[in-house]
């Protein structure tokens, strides 16, 4: 019997019961979200059981919502099953106060470097991280890029001349 | 070879041991774009190594939240520039996957044409790049000849050579001219032998071959473990494939081996990528013939029928009012783009590119987040080049295809 979206449902909601939720299946993916103490648990869970064998980690990255009061971070990850060829996501979410996370890097070294760049754009703090500082932004930036309170543009510039871009007046 | 070599002895005490921290810095002719590698060198060994990339971040994702899906395609050439359509195409099969349309046969096929030609474009300039670290010079200009044949038949579609911003969510924006396909005959024609002429000048030669076997090699589990797709991961023995695991683009009607090798070396990696262009001419071959058994006004399609999504041909717009007025509607970004979230992988040159869009039915993405293969494997490169010489650390770096502008995104 090859492996359903169905079962893996079936042997999450067996082994952590109330704490794995929200499963939806949008466009054929099994997607579901874990409170954010246990998502080491259920990447272990994933990786090393011999039915589920999810051992290969294709994305993390961030979200943010800031509408929503105590959940504003999601990190999501999106593994693999390269054996039964299902692919799988999962949201963790957390407080944009205290988003602390705890590291999948010792579980999968791809995610060092992926949990860097959450870091680095959206300051999710990577709990047990060997090396968690900046990678694609200058390391003296000192707000988080692709959160959405931060406009596109860089409102620190003093050498554009606002009225050569059409937006009239200048910035002195 | 390398066990000739040995560490002088000297007597205890005599000299203080040190390293040399020696900055392969972004700006460096043998370093294929802009990123930067820290070595600690004892003498000519690699005793670690500390990469800096973001030297070409360019912000795609957060641009990516202001703009229509239209004008996301420009950006998402700036990816792998050396293979651009394939992520054009991999983002709009990713809108199509969103949005529910279904491309006819005609525009998979000729999408499957210029994915593979991309794909022969990209690893052409790996190999040769390969071999021009190694100091062979010559074939790199033999084989460049062709990658210009391929910009021309990219220019007759879309107009562009390298960033081309090629097709439109539900196929092309134009019929393939006489013109392309006359091109496209040629490069089919000429190709193959000056391949062969490359590979009869580099893969058997005894200078190559000891350059390049056993240095810079990762096995099967740690490359897993790394998050490597692509090439990479086929050097090692994994017949991992996005193609084929998740065809998409009728890929599943062509018949195609993929290579694999053994020991994830330098070599194995050079050699897949070798057999990935045969394999990919035999592709296109396939999908050349499969186009032109379509006769009539089938062979007039090259898109799909979905007006609120497909900007319309500059010819239908002048001269057409429904065709103006979608038009408008896209540009402005009026079409409704329907809630959800969905991931989307194509196999690129380097390997698995991933495109996760999360739509809130406005006019922009919500969020939008490349999965980039160069990123994830690039990590990878401290481990393969422990304990290597610098010689063979710039064959390594060559060899895994680093492009910066897929690195930072």
């Amino acid at each position: 019997m090859s492996l359903t979206n169905q079962r893996i449902k079936e042997r999450l909601i067996e082994k952590f019961g109330e704490t794995v939720s929200k499963f939806e299946e949008p466009y054929g993916l099994l997607s579901f979200e874990t409170p954010k103490e246990n998502n080491l648990k259920v990447l272990q869970f994933l990786h090393d059981d011999e039915e589920l064998k999810f051992r290969f980690l294709t994305d993390l990255c961030a979200v943010n919502y800031p509408d929503e009061a105590g959940r504003e971070l999601a990190v999501v990850y999106h593994l693999h099953n390269l054996t039964d060829n299902i692919r799988l996501r999962f949201k963790v979410f957390t407080d944009i106060q205290q988003p602390d996370i705890f590291t999948a890097s010792k579980l999968f070294s791809s995610a060092n470097w992926m949990e860097r760049e959450t870091y680095d754009f959206f300051g999710v703090n990577f709990i047990g991280h060997p090396n968690l500082k900046r990678i694609l932004n200058v390391d003296e930036m000192d707000y988080f890029p692709l959160r959405k309170e931060y406009p596109l543009e860089d409102q620190t510039r003093i050498d554009k001349d606002d009225a050569m871009f059409g937006r009239g007046g200048t910035i002195v | 070879m390398s066990e000739h070599q040995h560490h002088i002895k000297l007597p205890e005490g005599s000299i203080e041991k040190q390293t040399t921290t020696l900055n392969l810095g972004p700006t460096h002719p043998a370093t294929h774009g802009v990123f930067q590698n820290i070595l600690e060198l004892d003498g000519e060994r690699i005793v670690s190594a500390e990469q800096t990339v973001g030297y070409i971040h360019r912000a795609f994702e957060k641009l990516a939240e202001r703009r229509p899906l239209y004008q996301i395609t420009p950006i998402t050439d700036r990816l792998n520039y050396c293979s651009s359509p394939i992520n054009n195409m991999g983002w709009h099969i990713t809108c199509e996957k969103l949005l529910n349309i279904q491309t006819p046969k005609r525009v998979d096929y000729l999408r499957v044409i210029i994915m593979e030609l991309a794909r022969i474009a990209d690893h052409l300039i790996c190999n040769s790049i390969v071999a021009v670290d190694a100091g062979a010079f010559t074939g790199f200009v033999y084989l460049m000849e062709y990658r210009e044949l391929i910009y021309e038949i990219y220019e007759e579609i879309c107009g562009s050579r390298l960033t081309t911003n090629i097709g439109r969510i539900g196929g092309f924006e134009r019929n393939f001219s006489v013109a392309a396909f006359t091109k496209l005959e040629k490069f089919l024609r000429e190709y193959p032998k000056v391949l062969k002429e490359f590979e009869g000048l580099c893969n058997r030669n005894r200078i190559f071959m000891d350059r390049l076997i056993n240095t810079g090699g990762i096995s099967a589990e740690r490359a897993l473990n790394y998050g490597f797709t692509g090439p990479n991961l086929r050097a090692t023995g994994v017949d991992y494939d996005v193609r084929v695991h998740a065809p998409y683009s009728s890929y599943e009607d062509f018949d195609f081996i993929i290579p694999v090798g053994k020991t994830g070396d330098n070599y194995d990696r050079y050699l897949v990528r070798g057999e990935e262009m045969w394999q990919s001419l035999s592709i296109i071959q396939q999908a050349y013939q499969k186009v032109q058994e379509f006769k009539g006004a089938d062979a007039e399609i090259y898109h799909a029928n979905v007006p609120e999504y497909y900007l319309p041909e500059k010819k239908d717009v002048y001269t057409k009012m429904e065709a103006l007025i979608w038009h408008f509607k896209i540009i402005m970004g009026e079409t409704a783009i329907p809630k959800g979230e969905v991931y989307h992988a194509v196999e690129g040159a380097n390997g698995e590119l991933g495109f996760y869009l999360i739509s809130d039915g406005g006019r922009t993405p919500y969020r939008l987040h490349f999965r980039r293969p160069c990123f994830i494997y690039y990590q990878a490169y401290s481990e393969l080049t422990k304990g290597a010489m610098l010689s063979d650390a710039i064959i390594t770096m060559s060899s895994l295809n680093l492009i910066a502008g897929e690195l930072d995104a």
